[in-house]
Formats: structure tokens, C-alpha cells, sequence
């Protein structure tokens, strides 16, 4: 038997709107011994489902409704609950997204991973601990002999994600499942947990599912991928193949590198409309979130903010706006200080500062319409009412490339995350803003979508010379779309320059790892990666 | 809203008939109630006749007669607890949440305080030395029961307060009141109603074991937990009489809970 | 485990707070007596000596917070004045009956805990088979219900037309162990119906909570039996929330109480309580209802320190 994992015409089927809907349609893939097949896709696209349902588990609201799953030469598909019980575990293995929410916080985590070799009756206690402390060490872990000892709580999210994966290895399966494995991460992180799994899949030879929306991510690891959109097969090929000649469309959109446009320089002459003087602030009065931030931003330009998570990045954006005052420092807004406090600055100024938010979900009123989300700037602001205001109304959702008829009254709750997105764009027009603060506005949408959200802002900037500042942890996005960039590490800024600057050495110490750990869609850019690291290491 | 009522499960119908039927019986009662709230008609425990079709209480009046008196008795006197114990509790509630700070505080510490006794010793205690009559009988209940209120409107409104929309209004320079009234309390609307269902229930029972008690509404007004202390007596001799008013009481809160548990299920199922 | 000393600490300071400003509350509910309190409480009739007996009893005749030191000392001491309708001792009054009501507390609670947690268990671990919804509904109704209808349907059954128990539940000193429980099986069914209902609810709540984590979903990936789940990855897990919920309704069945020993006649607490609440006996209902709310809050007190210290995040950090 050649393959290690077959699927056949699966389909398989959720539980939603009162009847059951095809969610994966027709999906056929083999694995072989020593083969990592990535499954790539956008959220919907039915990948988590596929990389279950080859353990032959769904979760509640989904069952398999036809086809074949066969691994080494059982039938997974209508197997009784106690034949799957015996795969699951010591066959194939799972590492999921959340390895926080994985773990069980009453048992440490060296207990939660001898439990499946004990209980599948593979080795006893002693020596799965003993191979336990071998892998940790294996896969990177600090203090291999030590960090199993401990409860999941205490260690970070990166280190648990390993101890993960160490985890899925404990019955020495032939395939593993990587349900995104990484998504979690800050990218510095991601380069270890992908060393991780570098080193199971080929140093100890192992099969896997690698399942990701990161294309890049996927080149890494992956021997073959698989396209799959709305639970279909879009592309099959083997990676490098793909990559450098994709044959569908969507492929091609998906690969497509982020065009970059066309920086604008920045001179001393441009007006500064921003201008933040030796700001730090705190949430707790002792420790700083923020100190010694120095910042200016330029009329109709683009500055972008990038940081890890933790490194202060949110918090500026909220100092900036009043809504966290900061303890010390000014800000400049038009060459006037602001107040430090929300509350005690003036309409006209709160007017000409727009925000817009991570999560377009949230933060729009689930209960009101598209009329009243844009309608109530103009009257709160302009005080425009009634007629006036549904023609301005109409003429921002045209500026947004949304069909005003259509959506003028609807509710937010009726729009897919993009098109919520562009409403909070409209939202923030509608004051008639100098300044928009962006933050993370597109890490949570899909990527194609993400794409035209940010053409969308360059277009309106093009139009209107308005200042965005912009909060991301996503390099590849900076690229894009920023005429300066400032990095931030601990809550303070490291480094901040014109785009060139920045991006061409020589760097800063921190900012070279940070972008030395953006994945390139080049399939041996990990390997590189690696091996120069662990030669400056020696 | 009418599409929504076709697809209500039977459960929830039951429950809706049941306080329907309760609620026209309560307004209607003067025409539906063959004799007076308090005249006697008849001998003492009389059985099911045609002249008295539950029979009559222990002093001989008429206890179908005082049954739909009771009703309107008891359910008044309970709605206008409830709407009482809600209008103190979601105000308080929704300023806490948005102004936080000291006035969080000193609320939320309050509260605390108020809810560590025990409602019904609280309520004896307080009706021991101010004597019971209708408006601090209402005055008492609600406050107590609004501390209930409080925290779930001051922890719905929290969850509400942390979304961006609402900083997004913030920000804009919106006013307190607006962001209480546009952005927060529609979204606030699910759970409430359902906590309005509940607290009714709850108050309509603390009502009725207070009566019960003989600390609730005084005789002779007509109360269906007054009823039961009333013809308890009967009980030992085998006649039914005290499980009528107490059935009554029981049929209603069943009703209430049945439309509850459905809202519920119904709110939960739309967030996903 | 500092971290969870500290917390206890904390938390046994708030409840001693709570039992202070609740004395003083009980206190000052006397002296809020609206005109004068002896007139107004033993009414017009009364002699002019019966007057000045009140006073003296309720010490009007001192300012309010001496009198308050002296009567949370008197308290402290055991002495909680003498009763108004009857001239007793209160503490004597109270002793014997706080005795029958935590004998009819204890016995409910005994049986209702390991039932209430075992439909609990089982009803989540079926959840949404028949066997649930008949559980789910049949608690409903009873959280529904009255107590005293309870109490009535159960003495029509069981008293009235099969008579095999007595309808009052009379108690006293020269009973044995077996008889009393006999006597008092009525009463303890009722109030088991109602805690049960409330305690199995939250119970199956908390357990279906457990048992959607993340990690109940990777140990079944691991392959591991469902018993074995259950034990060693839902239960731990479940500890904290279930010892809170039996707790506070713990908690709650001191309310219960009150009205079930009302219908039964039982000589308790309860009953002595709302019988002096009605006369107006003032010295009996403060000390009553002190006893009564302490126990309430020392209920909640340990249903919190319970599960601060069954939290595995909490137990765990800073050993």
C-alpha cells in the first residue's frame, strides 16, 4: 500500500438554517509516507473540516455524509466509535490552532503528554516521559527537562504551541494534522513553531496535513498544496510548481504579491498635523505602557505603526485619541495641543480625528442600519438632516463602492466583513477627517478582501491628501502601504524612518528579526532562514 | 414578530396562552366573578356546584369569585414590583457600566452589601417594623429585587461598553445619555426582557409566600397566596380548597418560565 | 498558594464587614420605628408601666450608639434580650428551634446534594435525549412552583388520602433519631424538590460548559475512552463550578425554610421568625434574622473559598 491516507469523494455536512448544507463538496486527496500536503484556503473554505474528518471526527452540527476515508487500510468513514477511538491518537495526531485552549489547565503538561501513549498501551509512564523530555528538547523547547513540569498557564503561547506539537508525537503517529498551527502567533514566534514542525516532517520522516490561509506559511513545509475555496477543490500541484505557475485564477489572486505603490517622499516643508512630543502613558500607574514616543505624522501621508503584540502599538492609538490620557508629554494637532483627556477636547477636533477598528464586527451597532451608522456624523457634526443628509449618505456609499440602493437600508448585521469594513470607512468620511487611525483593519478579514480595502484607502487618499496612521502587526501590509514607518517593541519606539530607509540596511537589531521572519512565498526561504541562524549562532 | 410567533415551539404557545388567559381574567375580573371580591354567599367549604363552581373558602364566600379577584390582586401587584425593581435596576446598572469609576463603586459595593441578606429575612425584617401595607410592600420587594436587576444590566451593559462601537461614539463626542440610550440598550434588549420574565416570576412568588405568610397583602382583599394560609386548615380534612389558589399561582409561573425558556434558547441561538 | 491565602483573607474581611453593617442595618430598623416606638408597637392600650419596660428593654433610653455597643455585646455574649410577647429569654427561645431547623436543613441537604449532582451529571452527559428534557422540564416546573404548593400536593398524597406520614411535622427532645426523621420527611421532601431543581439545573450547566472546551475536543482526538475523559479531564474542571452552585443553593434553602416550617408547623427557626414578625416581637426578629443572614453569608462565603481553592489556575500559581 503506497498511500498512507486516502479520502475519496468526501462530502461532508453542517447543521445550519434548520437543514443539513454541503460544507466540503467532492474533496479526494492521497498522502504518502514522508509527505506534507498543505491545504490552503480562505475562512469557509472547509479546510479544518477536511483535516478532522481524516481522523474520521466532525465536530457537533457537522457529519460526514458520503465518500471514503482510509488510513493504512481501514475505513474511517463508517468505523464504530471504538475502532476510531484506536486510530485517533497513536495513527494520526492533531495540533490545533489554539494550543491555550488545548490543553487541559488542571494537569501539567508533560501528564497531558504521556496520557494517549500510556492509554494506547504503546510504552508506560517512565519512558513516554523520558521521550517527552527528548522531543521538548528536539523541538527548541527552553529547559526541556524542567518546562513539561509545569501547569499550561505558565508557559507562553509560542512554547505550549511546541509542547503541542511535541504532544501530537507522543504515540509516534504516521501523519500528523497541523490545523494552523501558527495563525496564533506573532510572526518572530512563527519562525520557531515552524521549525518545529520543520524538523518532525523531515527529520523524523513523518506524513502531514499542514492546513493554513498563509500561502507563504504553506511553501515552507508543504511538498504539495491543495487550492480549496468554499469547500471545493480549486488547484492541486506539487509547491513550487504552483507557486511559479499557478494555472487558476484564484490561485493567481491569492499569490499575488501586494502591488506596491508608488512611494510619495516625505519633505519638512509639508505640513506636520500630527506631532507627538515625549508621550508616555500607563494602565496601572506603575508599569509604562508607553515612554519616550516621539512622533510626527504629515499632511497626505501614511505612517504605519508596527509592533508584535504587546509592544504598545493599540495603546498609542488610545492615547492619541484621549481615551487613555497619557501622564506626561503633548499632542500637537494642527500645530494646537490637544488635551490630553477625550472629554475636554472640542468637537471640531474630535471631528477631524476618525478612527477605525480592528474588528468590523464589533464595531458597528449590530441594531442599526447603514443610514443611521453614516447618517449620524453628519447630523452630530454638520448638524445636515433628512433630505441633505440621504443624498450625502448615497454619495459616501458610491465613494465606498457600495450601491447605495442596496445598502442604504440595511442592517449591519446583513453585510459580510468587508463590506462592514468599508462602512466604518464611510462612517469615519462622513466627519470630513485630517487624520484616520487605522487599527489592524485588516487582520481580520481574508486576504483578498483585505486587499481591496486597502486600494480602496490609497484611492480616497489619492482624493482627499488625508493622513492615515496606521497600527499593524503585518509587514507585508506596511509594505504596501506606508510612507514611514515606526516600529515598536516594549512601548517604545526602536526605529522609525522614510519606508526606504527603514526596510534597507543597515537595521536595528530587532527590526532585521522581525523582518527577517516574514515568510517569502519562496519555498526555501525557511531552510535559508535556519541555517544562517544557526550559523551565527556557533 | 408574527413570523417569529408561527415558529414558536408548543412549549412557548402553552406558556403564552397561559398568561393571555391570566392577564384577560385579572382585567376583566368584575364581569367574569358571578358574586363580590368579599361577600359571603354560601356555607363554609362547599364542594364544586353549579351555584359555586370551585366551591367556597372558609368563611363561605364564593372562591371562584375570589379566585379572579385574586388574580388581579396578585399579578397587579407583582408587575408594578417588577417594573419598579427594573426601572432602579437597569438605571443604576447602565450608569455604573459607562461612567465606571467611584460611582461604579460605591454602587456595585452597595449592591453587594444588600444582596448578602437573604431577601425574604430582609423583607420580613423591614415589614416587621414599617407593618405591612400595599406601598411598602412594593417599595420593599423592588428595591431588594432590583439589586438582581443591577448586576445583570451593569454586566450586559459592560460587554455592550467594551465593543467598539461604543468607543466609536466616544469618540465622536457623544453624550451619556445617547450612548445609554442609542448604542447600549437596544443591544441590552435580549436579555432584559428575558430577566423581565424571570424577575416577574420571582416577585409574584416572594408576593405570594409573604401573603402566605400572612405578611403580604391583608385580608379581605382577595390574594392567591393569602388564599392558600386561609383555607390551609382544609387541607387535613381532605378538601382540595388551598391547592386551587396555590395551583393558580403555580400555573402562572409555569406559563411565564415556558415563554422565558424559549426567548432564551431563541436570543442564544441568534448570536451564533 | 499565597495568592489564594490572600484572596480567602480578603474575602473572609468583606464577609465580616457584611455581618457588621448588617447588624448595624437590623439595628437602626428599630430605631427607624416610625413615632414613638414603644406606643406604636404594643399600641394605644398599653399601661404606662409596660411602656417603660419596653424602653428600658430596648434601651431607648440611652443614645443610639451606646445602645448599639451594648447590644452587639450582649449578642456576642449569647444574651439577645428578652422576648415582648412572652417575657422569656430570647437566647432560650431560640437555641432549642435553631437546633430542629439546622436538623431539617442537614437532612435535606443530604439527600439533596448527591442527587442533585448526579441527574446533573447525567442529564449532561445525555444531553438533548428524551431522558434531558424530561429532567429539564420537570425541574422547571418545580422551580416554578411554590413551596407551599409543593408542600400541599405532597401532604394531599401522602398525608390525606394514603396516610403514611403525618401532615404536621411535630418534633421533640424524647424522640429518637428514627422517629424524627420520620416526622420530618415531609417537610425535607419539599424542600428537596425545590434545591434539587435549582442545584441540578446549574449543575448540568456547568458540567455542558466543561465539557465544550477545547481540550475535552483533543483528548477525544487523542483517542482516550469517554470514561476516562470524563474522570480525569471533565471532572477536575467541573469541581470549581459545581461546589459553587451547591453551595449557594445551600445558601438558598435557609430561605426555604422559612416557609415549609410554616406549613408543616414545624417547631424551627423559620416559624419562630414570621410568627414574631407578625406580633412584632422586635428583640426575637433581630436576633432571628442576624442568625439567619449569618449563616447565609458564611453559606456564600464557603461556596466562594471552595471553589478559589478547587480553581486549578489559582491553586496552582506561586506554589
Amino acid at each position: 500500500m503506497n498511500n498512507l491516507l486516502e479520502i475519496k469523494n468526501l462530502y461532508i455536512e453542517g447543521f445550519y438554517e434548520d437543514r443539513w448544507q454541503p460544507i466540503v463538496k467532492d474533496i479526494s486527496l492521497n498522502l504518502k509516507r514522508g509527505e506534507v500536503l498543505g491545504l490552503i484556503g480562505e475562512s469557509g473554505a472547509g479546510k479544518s473540516t477536511i483535516g478532522l474528518a481524516a481522523m474520521g471526527y466532525t465536530r457537533q452540527g457537522c457529519r460526514l455524509a458520503s465518500g471514503s476515508i482510509n488510513l493504512e487500510g481501514i475505513e474511517l468513514f463508517d468505523a464504530s466509535e471504538e475502532d476510531l477511538r484506536l486510530v485517533r491518537g497513536s495513527k494520526i495526531s492533531y495540533v490545533a490552532q489554539s494550543a491555550a485552549a488545548s490543553f487541559n489547565p488542571s494537569h501539567r503538561v508533560i501528564k497531558q503528554y504521556v496520557e494517549a501513549p500510556v492509554h494506547h498501551g504503546i510504552m508506560g509512564y517512565k519512558e513516554a516521559e523520558k521521550e517527552a523530555v527528548e522531543l521538548y528538547r528536539r523541538l527548541f523547547l527552553p529547559e526541556p527537562e524542567k518546562i513539561g513540569y509545569r501547569y499550561p498557564h505558565e508557559l507562553s503561547g509560542g512554547q505550549l504551541q511546541r509542547a503541542m506539537v511535541a504532544m501530537a508525537m507522543s504515540c509516534k503517529p504516521d501523519i500528523i494534522v497541523f490545523d494552523e498551527p501558527t495563525t496564533a502567533l506573532d510572526v518572530t514566534t512563527q519562525i520557531e513553531v515552524l521549525a518545529a514542525v520543520k524538523e518532525i516532517t523531515e527529520k523524523m520522516n513523518k506524513a502531514a496535513l499542514y492546513i493554513t490561509h498563509d500561502l507563504a506559511v504553506v511553501a515552507q513545509v508543504a511538498h504539495r498544496i491543495m487550492v480549496l475555496r468554499n469547500g471545493r477543490l480549486v488547484e492541486e500541484g506539487e509547491t513550487r510548481q504552483l507557486i511559479k505557475k499557478p494555472k487558476e485564477k484564484y490561485t493567481r489572486e491569492l499569490l499575488n504579491v501586494r502591488t506596491l505603490r508608488e512611494e510619495k517622499n516625505i519633505t519638512d516643508k509639508m505640513d506636520v498635523i500630527l506631532d507627538i512630543e515625549d508621550v508616555a502613558a500607563t494602565y496601572t500607574g506603575q508599569d509604562m505602557a508607553l515612554e519616550d514616543i516621539n512622533l510626527t505624522v504629515r499632511k497626505g501621508r501614511t505612517v504605519a505603526l508596527v509592533g508584535e503584540s504587546g509592544s504598545g502599538k493599540s495603546t498609542l492609538a488610545k492615547v492619541v485619541t484621549g481615551l487613555l490620557p497619557a501622564i506626561h508629554g503633548s499632542i500637537k494637532f494642527f500645530g494646537k495641543d490637544l488635551p490630553l483627556e477625550l472629554k475636554k477636547r472640542e468637537k471640531e477636533d474630535l471631528r477631524r480625528m476618525q478612527m477605525i477598528y480592528q474588528m468590523p464586527d464589533t464595531a458597528l451597532n449590530p441594531k442599526q442600519t447603514v443610514r443611521k451608522v453614516i447618517g449620524r456624523p453628519l447630523q452630530f457634526y454638520f448638524g445636515i438632516k433628512g433630505k441633505q443628509a440621504e443624498e450625502r449618505i448615497k454619495d459616501l456609499l458610491r465613494n465606498i463602492e457600495l450601491d447605495p440602493d442596496i445598502y442604504i437600508d440595511r442592517l449591519t448585521t446583513e453585510l459580510s466583513g468587508g463590506e462592514k469594513q468599508r462602512i466604518c470607512i464611510a462612517r469615519a468620511l462622513a466627519a470630513e477627517p485630517d487624520l484616520i487611525i487605522c487599527d489592524e483593519i485588516t487582520s481580520a478579514l481574508d486576504q483578498l478582501v483585505a486587499e481591496d480595502i486597502l486600494n480602496l484607502l490609497q484611492n480616497l487618499q489619492n482624493k482627499t491628501n488625508m493622513s492615515y496612521l496606521f497600527i499593524t502587526h503585518d509587514l507585508a501590509t506596511v509594505k504596501a502601504i506606508a510612507d514611514k514607518i515606526v516600529i515598536m517593541l516594549e512601548g517604545k519606539i526602536i526605529e522609525q524612518g522614510e519606508k526606504k530607509q527603514v526596510l534597507s540596511p543597515p537595521h536595528h537589531e530587532y527590526t532585521d528579526k522581525l523582518l527577517a521572519s516574514v515568510p517569502e512565498m519562496d519555498p526555501d526561504w525557511l531552510d535559508n532562514l535556519l541555517e544562517e541562524r544557526a550559523s551565527t549562532f556557533i | 414578530m408574527l413570523k417569529l410567533l408561527q415558529q414558536s415551539p408548543l412549549s412557548a404557545r402553552i406558556g403564552m396562552g397561559i398568561v393571555i388567559l391570566n392577564v384577560l381574567v385579572a382585567i376583566f375580573a368584575p364581569l367574569i366573578a358571578p358574586y363580590g371580591e368579599t361577600s359571603i354567599a354560601g356555607d363554609v367549604w362547599e364542594g364544586f356546584s353549579a351555584q359555586f363552581y370551585l366551591g367556597t373558602d372558609h368563611i363561605g364566600r364564593d372562591l371562584f369569585s375570589r379566585m379572579v379577584f385574586g388574580a388581579r390582586n396578585t399579578i397587579a401587584l407583582a408587575f408594578i414590583t417588577t417594573l419598579l425593581s427594573f426601572l432602579f435596576g437597569t438605571v443604576l446598572g447602565f450608569i455604573a457600566a459607562v461612567k465606571g469609576g467611584w460611582i461604579d463603586q460605591l454602587l456595585s459595593r452597595t449592591i453587594d452589601m444588600i444582596m448578602a441578606f437573604p431577601t425574604l429575612i430582609f423583607a420580613l425584617m423591614i415589614l416587621s417594623v414599617l407593618g405591612s401595607s400595599i406601598p411598602t410592600l412594593i417599595f420593599t420587594i423592588a428595591v431588594l429585587d432590583s439589586t438582581r436587576v443591577y448586576r445583570l444590566s451593569r454586566a450586559v451593559a459592560m460587554d455592550i461598553e467594551v465593543m467598539e462601537f461604543v468607543e466609536a461614539a466616544r469618540l465622536r463626542g457623544e453624550g451619556l445619555w445617547w450612548i445609554i440610550r442609542q448604542e447600549i440598550l437596544p443591544n441590552a434588549m435580549p436579555p432584559l426582557i428575558a430577566e423581565f420574565g424571570l424577575r416577574f416570576c420571582f416577585v409574584f412568588l416572594f408576593i405570594a409566600s409573604l401573603s402566605f405568610l400572612g405578611l403580604g397583602l391583608q385580608p379581605p382583599l382577595a390574594d392567591w397566596g393569602g388564599m392558600v394560609r386561609e383555607n390551609a386548615g382544609a387541607i387535613t380534612f381532605g378538601i382540595y380548597i388551598p391547592l386551587i389558589p396555590a395551583g393558580a399561582i403555580a400555573f402562572l409561573t409555569v406559563g411565564v418560565n415556558l415563554i422565558v425558556d424559549w426567548f432564551l434558547h431563541l436570543s442564544s441561538g441568534l448570536h451564533e | 498558594m499565597k495568592n489564594v491565602l490572600f484572596l480567602i483573607f480578603k474575602r473572609l474581611g468583606a464577609s465580616l464587614i457584611t455581618i457588621f453593617v448588617i447588624s448595624v442595618i437590623i439595628f437602626i430598623g428599630v430605631e427607624l420605628l416610625p413615632g414613638d416606638v414603644a406606643e406604636s408597637v404594643l399600641g394605644q392600650s398599653a399601661t404606662t408601666e409596660t411602656v417603660a419596660a419596653f424602653r428600658k428593654e430596648l434601651k431607648l433610653d440611652l443614645p443610639p450608639v451606646i445602645r448599639y455597643g451594648a447590644w452587639l455585646k450582649d449578642f456576642i455574649q449569647g444574651d439577645f434580650g428578652t422576648s415582648l410577647a412572652n417575657g422569656r429569654p430570647v437566647s432560650e427561645l431560640i437555641t432549642w428551634r435553631l437546633a430542629n431547623t439546622l436538623f431539617l436543613a442537614s437532612t435535606t441537604a443530604v439527600i439533596a446534594i448527591p442527587l442533585a449532582i448526579f441527574l446533573g451529571m447525567l442529564a449532561a452527559f445525555y444531553r438533548n435525549t428524551f431522558f434531558d428534557k424530561l429532567i429539564s422540564t420537570t425541574t422547571l416546573s418545580f422551580i416554578s412552583f411554590p413551596e407551599f404548593f409543593i408542600a400541599y400536593i405532597l401532604i394531599f398524597i401522602f398525608a390525606v388520602k394514603l396516610n403514611i406520614f403525618p401532615s404536621l411535622a411535630i418534633i421533640d427532645d424524647n424522640m429518637n433519631f428514627t422517629s424524627k426523621i420520620y416526622a420530618i420527611l415531609l417537610p425535607s421532601l419539599t424542600l428537596t424538590c425545590v434545591v434539587t431543581a435549582h442545584m441540578m439545573r446549574q449543575t448540568r450547566a456547568a458540567i455542558i460548559n466543561v465539557l465544550a472546551s477545547a481540550y475535552i475536543e483533543m483528548a477525544e482526538i487523542k483517542g482516550i475512552t469517554r470514561l476516562r475523559i470524563i474522570m480525569h479531564h471533565a471532572f477536575p474542571n467541573s469541581l470549581s463550578p459545581v461546589i459553587n452552585v451547591v453551595a449557594v443553593n445551600l445558601a438558598y434553602l435557609i430561605v426555604g425554610v422559612v416557609i415549609v416550617e410554616v406549613v408543616f408547623v414545624y417547631p424551627g427557626l423559620g416559624q419562630l421568625l414570621v410568627d414574631s414578625v407578625s406580633k412584632r416581637d422586635l428583640p426575637v426578629v433581630q436576633a432571628s434574622g442576624l442568625i439567619f443572614s449569618i449563616a447565609y453569608i458564611f453559606l456564600n462565603l464557603s461556596a466562594d473559598i471552595l471553589s478559589m481553592l478547587s480553581n486549578p489556575k489559582l491553586r496552582q500559581s506561586q506554589i
